[in-house]
């Protein structure tokens, strides 16, 4: 039920926050150095990581959720427990992936 | 999409259930699904292999056609993607036709709108001269 409503919200939030970020990337990259000094300094502020972030959150968990429904669109996996396991598997790898990925980039990469 | 015992030789054969369409829409979502899974693996890959994040880097790197051909799927797919499921989610919440049509169109435009937009980015930065 969770990972059902989350796939939703994901999505969602992948649509419209997800794509406007690839966009304005793509527009200040193309726009000079400005523009992109301006895409840099939102991207490196607080509350730009905090969205991407949740970006990243959010395209691992609508990933893996996604995995879930094609394997349930093939009639598997509907059995009470393995149906529960896979679920709570999908929120623990985007959780674990997220985490690898801005460690590693917040530790690493600076 | 599954018409069981219930469907007419003729139904069968034009793939019309109760519902007469969506058997497309329903396949185009799971077929670009499965796009993304790859390209959206392969932005978060190359993103984090590139030595840095500046801009020349960035650049000089979507200035290759190994990374702008997968990048201009990346926009196509996804946005195609993001239409076919918002449409999902306003048609579960918006029924009244005329408000349904008019969020539909809203975001038919918007995902094209956004679309093209980037798509002409990235064609200025990969056509365009040395980064």
């Amino acid at each position: 039920m969770l990972v059902s409503i989350l796939h939703r919200v994901t999505g969602a939030g992948l649509s419209i926050v997800g794509l406007a970020v690839l966009t304005w990337w793509l527009t200040a990259l193309a726009g000079g150095s400005d523009a992109y000094a301006t895409f840099s300094k939102a991207a490196a502020h607080p509350v730009g990581i905090v969205v991407l972030v949740g970006l990243t959150w959010a395209f691992f968990q609508h990933l893996l959720s996604g995995i879930r429904h094609l394997v349930m669109d093939t009639g598997a996996g509907y059995e009470l427990g393995i149906n529960k396991r896979f679920a709570i598997l999908t929120l623990v790898g985007s959780i674990l992936l997220t985490a690898a990925l801005w460690i590693y980039v917040l530790e690493y990469r600076r | 999409m599954s018409l069981g015992e219930s469907a007419t030789p003729l139904g069968r054969v034009r793939g019309l259930g109760s519902a007469r369409e969506g058997g497309e829409h329903w396949l185009t979502e799971r077929v670009t699904s499965i796009a993304l899974l790859l390209l959206g693996v392969w932005l978060i890959a190359s993103l984090l292999f590139l030595p840095a994040l500046d801009q020349r880097t960035v650049l000089e790197w979507l200035h290759t056609p190994s990374a702008a051909v997968p990048m201009a799927l990346l926009i196509i797919v996804s946005f195609r993607h993001a239409l076919d499921g918002m449409k999902v989610v306003v048609d579960d919440y918006v029924h009244e036709p005329g408000n349904n049509f008019a969020v539909n169109l809203l975001l038919l435009f918007l995902a094209v709108g956004g679309g093209a937009i980037a798509l002409f980015a990235l064609a200025r930065i990969a056509f365009g001269g040395a980064a």
